[in-house]
């Protein structure tokens, strides 16, 4: 019997602990897909985050370390130091990489350090509950920013990818979505190719996927990934922001 | 090697660390340590495999020591108190996943910004774990830079055997400092294989798959973890308590002092026994574990005991601790960078004396 | 035994040298040494100064608080460390750029021309060897043959053209002391 779908053998058979809706499964999935199809299971070395997705050491099957919040990329650098020849990713939140880590990533992505990031940005703190992130869209009301954020008291969310870009270190940064069917290609395709790039030595890669939080943004999966495309897209636009020849 | 070479404290400890197989360095500038820095910058690159990078920040430096201790390498960072803040919380992780690696701290006064002189205030910090959640660090403190040599060398040893971060406590002085020293030719003991390091896996692979992580959602595993954690620390304090005595079998006043400071109640002890004064010395060289047995000795026969820090006094409570009542503890401490001389100490000596005590 | 000595002068005038030259000689002759700078965050043109222990034990404090042998090549640090000098300690200062003499009676105190001599050698950077050549004849804690292989060392092959006009600053300034 011809085989139509098959379970990528990069992911666990632990259940996943999101929300209903949430994107983060299909970030995995596709993260784990990437890998799978690159035959590069055996020598990668994943970094989970603080976030929603804290867990991932349980999802990715294959070797893993957790990190403290906003430090996976120092925690990727120093293990791909050691092991050049291992692929080493981290799987990071807006709140982790963008606020706490800021500097982190910045450093780890002018260095040009040789590491995928996959950088997940929902606009919002999940894993506490809703709070606000440096990347909350202005007006957009959280539990910190009860009367929608406002860009005078606490200033205008950070777009990371466009920051980076001007930075002569990183090889490849792309933003991309997961809110429908094309841009789940399109993502996938963002992603392998980063993987891809560090096989090749290339250096720092960064694929921004932007992502829902239905829970927290108190809707519906569907009005969710509505208000993705209404309201991320136009903050953040999609595309390619930096590729060294 | 083996031959005698006059070499800055800072940069004995680099080379020494070299030599112990140390090949990962992660660090930040900061004085009186930056010696360590600069020479591995200058030797990593010459010798195989080795690797040093100057981090964005401290926080980050311990978060790449996490990162090379979890894939399996020997690493090592380094930094002068108020960095050591700092790496507090990658410190905690280290140690909540259990990883070896060596933490050099080359203390200056604090608190703050403080000095940039020696000064012994992170003691507290250093033996009470530093940062949060329950656990200990072994803690080593070199007298000499020859000592600085050797012990550097048996962290990373130690460090391997327990699964646990080590640190060598020096100060502004023993960085600073340049003496004799003879590098030993460094021989590795059988320790454990890394089979828990993260190096790729497949469903194929010998062993688990690795999972470097300090996170246990549930309270009761992360207790079973913790008391785990105190059963390798327990094993610690029966074996790896080290101490220097001088003096004690007789003494009416016993000091107690490490690392720099002790080398200073040394001289004084040479004087005030010159003088007729029957003072000995205790230098812990664990100051976690801290070396209770020999004050306790002391204490049967001792009038006295006086502690001299440089700092308000925080050893003090260990060795008050292990006295336990049975005689008086004086303390003397300066602070803040400035360094005790020969002759305070020996007024403090004599003070206790005079007093009758 | 055991020889103390506190070197001072400006950053720049080689009162670094001078104390590890010392240190290291005493250590090729089988003695234990200690070396101590001064550190902060002066860098060129501060003053700067180091602690020299030598003694057939093993060494306590690496700190000199009680100067019985102060060095001293400019005139602040003769300001700054003879309060600190040991009664009938031995002061050598820099007479070229010191035209005073130690604020202590109960000190014996020995000028040295350094810069001068060393200018009349035909090198003005040598006035930190003259000194050490008058530590030399004075104290006798090292020769000067021990001294000069210290400096060897230090110096490398690349500086090795140098060792000459450097020895004839450590005789120059080992007679011009002895002469006092």
């Amino acid at each position: 019997m011809a085989v139509v779908y098959e379970k990528t053998k990069m992911l666990t058979d632990k259940p996943l602990h999101y929300c209903p809706g949430c994107t983060h499964g299909i970030i995995h999935r596709l993260v784990a897909e990437a890998i799978d199809e690159l035959g590069i299971q055996g020598k990668t070395i994943g970094v989970a985050p603080v976030g929603c997705a804290v867990f991932a050491y349980d999802y990715f099957n294959c070797d893993m370390m957790e990190a403290a919040h906003g430090r996976a990329p120092a925690v990727a650098t120093g293990c791909k130091r050691v092991n050049p020849g291992n692929i080493v990713f981290t799987y990071q939140g807006d709140g982790d990489l963008a606020s706490i880590g800021a500097a982190e990533i910045t450093h780890a992505a002018a260095r040009n350090e040789n590491i995928t990031v996959i950088f997940v940005n929902n606009a919002i703190y999940g894993m506490t509950g809703g709070q606000m992130a440096p990347t909350t869209l202005p007006g957009q009301v959280t539990t910190t920013s009860p009367y929608g954020r406002d860009v005078n008291h606490c200033g205008y969310p950070i777009r990371i990818s466009e920051m980076l870009a001007t930075l002569e270190g990183p090889a490849y940064i792309n933003r991309v979505s997961v809110h429908d069917v094309k841009n789940i290609m399109n993502a996938k395709k963002a992603i392998k190719r980063a993987f891809e790039l560090q096989m090749q030595g290339k250096g720092f890669s960064l694929i921004e996927v932007l992502s829902t939080c239905p829970t927290n943004w108190g809707m519906t999966p569907k009005e969710a990934l509505k208000w993705l495309e209404d309201n991320m897209i136009p903050q953040y636009p999609l595309g390619v922001k930096k590729e060294r020849e | 090697m083996g031959q005698k070479m006059l070499m800055k404290g800072n940069e004995a400890i680099a080379e020494a660390a070299i030599q112990a197989g140390c090949r990962f360095f992660f660090g930040y500038p900061i004085t009186p340590q930056n010696q360590i820095p600069e020479y591995m910058s200058k030797r990593m690159p010459q010798v195989e495999n080795g690797c040093f990078l100057q981090a964005e920040s401290e926080v980050s430096a311990i978060n790449m020591v996490y990162g090379a201790a979890g894939a399996g390498a020997r690493v090592m960072t380094s930094s002068s108190s108020p960095g050591i803040s700092l790496k507090q919380e990658g410190i905690s992780y280290i140690v909540g996943a259990e990883l070896p690696c060596v933490i050099v701290n080359m203390v200056r006064g604090g608190p703050g910004l403080g000095s940039i002189q020696p000064a012994q205030s992170d003691y507290y910090q250093s033996t009470r774990g530093g940062g949060h959640g329950d656990y200990r660090m072994l803690v080593l403190a070199p007298a000499s830079v020859q000592e600085a040599v050797e012990l550097t060398q048996q962290a990373f040893d130690l460090a391997d055997k327990y699964r646990n971060p080590v640190l060598v406590l020096g100060d502004g002085l023993i960085g600073q400092m340049m003496e004799p020293v003879e590098m030993p030719e460094y021989v590795k003991p059988e320790l454990p294989e890394k089979t828990w390091a993260a190096t790729g896996w497949t469903p194929d692979s010998d062993r688990e798959r690795a999972i470097i992580n300090s996170l246990y959602i549930d309270p009761n595993v992360l207790e079973k973890h913790n008391r785990k954690l105190y059963e390798k620390y327990a094993v610690m304090e029966q074996t790896e308590c080290r101490w220097q005595e001088e003096m004690t079998e007789d003494a009416d006043y016993v000091m107690v002092a490490y690392g720099t400071t002790a080398r200073i109640c040394r001289s004084a002890m040479r004087k005030l026994r010159d003088k007729g004064v029957k003072v000995g010395l205790i230098r812990p060289v664990t100051l976690w574990p801290f070396p209770n047995a020999p004050i306790q000795a002391a204490a049967k026969h001792a009038k006295a005991f006086l502690t001299v820090e440089m700092s308000m006094g925080q050893m003090v409570d260990d060795v008050r601790l292990a006295v336990d009542g049975e005689k008086p503890v004086a303390f003397y401490g300066r602070t803040g960078g400035v360094v005790p001389t020969v002759r305070e100490i020996m007024d403090e000596v004599e003070k206790l004396a005079k007093e009758g005590k | 035994m055991e020889a103390q000595f506190l070197i001072a002068g400006f950053g720049g005038q080689g009162v670094l040298l001078i104390g590890q030259l010392l240190a290291k000689a005493a250590m090729h002759q089988g003695m234990n040494v200690s070396w101590m700078p001064s550190y902060g965050p002066e860098m060129r043109g501060g003053e700067a100064n180091c602690a020299v222990v030598i003694s057939d034990e093993p060494i306590g404090s690496p700190l000199v608080t009680e100067i019985p042998v102060a060095v001293v090549m400019n005139k602040p640090s003769m300001h700054k460390f003879a309060p600190a000098m040991e009664e009938g300690g031995l002061m050598l200062y820099n007479s070229s750029l010191i035209d005073i003499r130690p604020p202590r009676e109960d000190v014996r105190a020995v000028p040295v021309n350094c810069n001068a001599i060393a200018e009349e050698l035909g090198n003005s950077r040598t006035a930190n060897m003259v000194m050490l050549g008058a530590i030399i004849a004075l104290t006798g804690v090292v020769t000067i043959d021990s001294a000069m292989e210290a400096l060897k060392e230090t110096f490398g092959p690349k500086k090795a053209h140098l060792l000459p006009i450097n020895r004839q600053a450590m005789e120059a300034g080992a007679k011009a002391a002895a002469a006092v």
